[in-house]
């Protein structure tokens, strides 16, 4: 069990060498030493997910075992298969990432890589943790690489305020965690998930049990861009660089629902009440109303990069419906949504980026009809869009048909319709794109006055040979049909299935954990029997859907229901003011009503 | 257990975030990031504090003398070491914003709208 450590030190101290031999190493080298570092972490929480596929395994920092009746004085990290595989999925992407940046930022510095390293390190953590403290250590060493990342690029404006905007929200979300920490540990004395979790099961969920989780839950929901701790979101993935947007998209947005998901059943679920249906109802509403203002938003913007990123917010509100459920099944469907959809995504931006770096503008209007040559960034662009808009048997159809079922099955009659204009929508911007910048269709627009702000990623030199185009399009097609086949698969669905019952199981993990011993008679639940014709009438409902959205876009811009979205698409965009007070001001908003709303569906 | 410590940690809190919400400079602004953050370091040893206990270093005291609780002070170290480092970065920023825009007012950097 020592690879679970060896996971998260392997990137650290490659970062630690990056950054000592800094301006003397060259390049190359720099960039062989952040991919090789990053496909061994590939490989290492490949062997973990293997050795733990049966059961959690613990690894107990210095061997402080916990002593008899279940009292842990030491930190574990305790590895599950879906942690594992999250991992295992964090460090494919940072890899895909790297070999994206080595060409794509051709002023890239040695402590772009170490950055990017550390932020692997503290995502592989934040899946192995079995620490509640530790999972806050490992969000922020995620986070503060993270709101660097974003700034990278700091001779913009644009930059500056995202990565003030990202640093300043997520901080408030990083003290409701750490002061919801406080409050449990007062309640249970214990930092250890199982030993929180042993020690809340049987009480009824008070006011200071829904606090503290209400607190816990919202820094993750900040991360995750829950509507309204958004705000952040779109500013600084248009002024991040785009390896770090395929981070960001990829994989920040599914690690904050793993972080959520683990609290919520590892540590919480014992208390009376904290499972209870209105917990889920609550949750529920807040996710598909992130779904779809993401959606909305994601079908009037017309950069790129902008459009992409309320694209992420629309999946992070539909991964949150999928919680809701508090079930496993529900919670399977999470898994290989957030899997198929973070692939998808990243490949998506990598394309963009090359549309940037040739042709110098993320906007749809500004590359009208002048797509033709890059047939390879346009073919990623077109596949991601029809996977968007759900078509079966792609990646992310597989999972949103779980959500679906999950929700259904839990009397949820609302969420597949609503899912379906979801999809509609965003995979139609998508779509509708494709068609403006490849096929030169419908009206050539005035020149957009703001693209030249938002066009940042200019100022590099262009990349030359064949071996430069290579390692631009190998990830980016790698991610693309890695997330496309997930869902051709069935095997891969059984297996995340199989690896959310496992999270799911409280009684399980904490006797692995403080008795380091399996409970006897544990039944994983069955694999769903899915995808089943509801599904694929809804998959086909969004299809039409988006190239409907996309038709009306492009044809008939001024049809009413465009007009009627462009309506009120400009109230939800003068909500989106770019002050920073105002972000956070929103966001204590949602702290407060979403505790309200957990507090009296609980208790 | 008094309740005054968990009251100071609440209104530290809510003064913070009121500060964050109505400030118009980027320096302002980041030190009352760390007003809020303050408040978990009050909160956390508010938690471990016994009444008639001395400091958690047990070298050189008789073993039954009561200890406040190690464990939130460690808490309370680690929080200070991530602040640091937030607040450091986002000063950096806000130094570098003044320095290309001559401005700190948050406003005056806003993002393109789209």
């Amino acid at each position: 069990m020592a690879l679970a450590p060896l996971a998260i030190a392997v990137p650290i101290i490659a970062a630690c060498l990056l950054v000592m031999g800094d301006s003397l190493t060259p390049r190359a080298l720099a960039n062989a030493v952040a991919i090789g570092t990053a496909s061994a972490t590939v490989v290492l929480c490949a062997l973990l997910l293997g050795q733990v596929w049966h059961g959690t395994e613990v690894f107990w920092m210095g061997g402080w075992h916990p002593r008899e009746g279940g009292v842990a004085v030491g930190i574990d990290l305790a590895v599950d298969p879906l942690g594992a595989g999250s991992a295992t999925f964090a460090a494919a992407v940072a890899t895909a990432a790297l070999v994206y940046s080595s060409r794509y930022l051709e002023a890239v510095a040695p402590m772009f890589q170490a950055l990017m390293l550390v932020m692997l390190a503290g995502m592989v953590g934040l899946c192995l943790t079995g620490d509640l403290f530790n999972l806050f250590v490992f969000f922020e060493l995620l986070s503060v690489p993270a709101y660097a990342l974003t700034a990278y690029r700091i001779e913009h404006g644009g930059p500056l305020q995202g990565g003030l905007g990202f640093a300043l929200v997520n901080s408030i979300g990083s003290f409701l965690v750490v002061s919801g920490i406080g409050l449990v540990y007062g309640r249970t004395g214990a930092l250890n998930l199982a030993q929180i979790g042993d020690a809340l099961a049987g009480h009824p969920a008070d006011g200071l049990v829904v606090v503290a989780f209400t607190l816990i839950a919202c820094g993750f929901l900040v991360k995750a861009a829950i509507v309204p701790f958004h705000f952040w979101l779109a500013d600084a993935y248009a002024a991040a660089p785009v390896p770090v947007c395929i981070l960001f998209s990829g994989v920040m947005v599914e690690l904050a629902m793993l972080g959520l998901a683990r609290v919520l059943w590892t540590a919480f679920s014992g208390a009376e009440g904290m499972l209870a249906d209105g917990v889920g109802d609550v949750l529920a509403v807040v996710g598909l109303g992130t779904a779809l203002l993401g959606a909305v938003m994601t079908f009037l913007q017309h950069r790129l990069k902008r459009m992409l990123a309320f694209a992420t917010i629309a999946h992070s509100g539909m991964l949150l419906t999928g919680i809701a459920v508090l079930d496993a099944h529900g919670l399977g469907g999470v898994a290989m949504l957030g899997l198929a959809n973070g692939m998808v995504t990243a490949s998506l931006f990598m394309a963009v980026g090359i549309l940037s770096r040739r042709l110098g503008s993320i906007s749809e209007r500004g590359l009208h009809g002048r797509g033709g040559r890059e047939r390879v960034a346009g073919g990623v662009l077109l596949l991601g869009g029809l996977a968007l808009a759900s078509v079966p048997p792609l990646g992310i159809f597989a999972g949103k048909a779980l959500v679906e079922e999950a929700a259904t099955a839990r009397g949820w009659g609302v969420a597949p319709a609503l899912f379906l204009v979801v999809s509609a929508l965003t995979g139609g911007a998508v779509l509708r794109a494709v068609a403006r910048i490849f096929l030169g269709v419908g009206q050539r627009a005035e020149r957009d006055p703001l693209e030249q702000d938002e066009e940042g990623e200019t100022g590099e030199h262009e990349p030359s040979g064949a071996a430069s185009v290579l390692l631009l399009e190998v990830p980016m097609i790698a991610l693309l049909v890695a997330g496309l086949a997930a869902g051709a698969i069935p095997e891969v669905r059984h297996a995340v299935e199989h690896a959310a019952g496992q999270l799911v199981d409280r009684h399980a993990y904490a006797s692995q954990v403080l008795e380091g011993r399996a409970p006897p008679g544990t039944t994983a639940p069955p694999p769903s029997t899915g995808p089943y014709t509801s599904s694929y009438l809804y998959a086909i409902g969004s299809l039409v859907g988006a190239l409907a959205c996309a038709a009306a876009a492009l044809f008939m811009p001024r049809t009413r229901p465009l007009a009627v979205l462009a309506r009120g698409g400009d109230l939800v965009r003068r909500w989106h003011t770019g002050h920073l007070g105002d972000y956070a001001t929103w966001a204590v908003v949602g702290v407060v009503a979403l505790g309200w709303a957990l507090a009296a569906a609980a208790t | 257990m008094s309740v005054y410590p968990y009251i100071v940690a609440g209104w530290m809190m809510v003064v913070g975030l009121f500060g964050i919400g109505r400030s118009r400079n980027l320096i302002h602004m980041i030190l009352c990031l760390s007003v809020v953050q303050s408040s978990t370091y009050v909160l956390l040893l508010a938690v471990g504090f016994r009444r008639d206990a001395t400091a958690p270093v047990f070298q050189g005291i008789a073993p039954w003398r009561r200890a406040v609780d190690p464990i939130v002070q460690a808490l309370t170290l680690t929080d200070v070491v991530v602040e640091a480092t937030v607040v450091a970065l986002m000063l950096a920023l806000a130094v570098d914003a003044h320095k290309r825009f001559g401005t700190l007012d948050p406003q005056d950097l806003r993002p393109q709208r789209g």
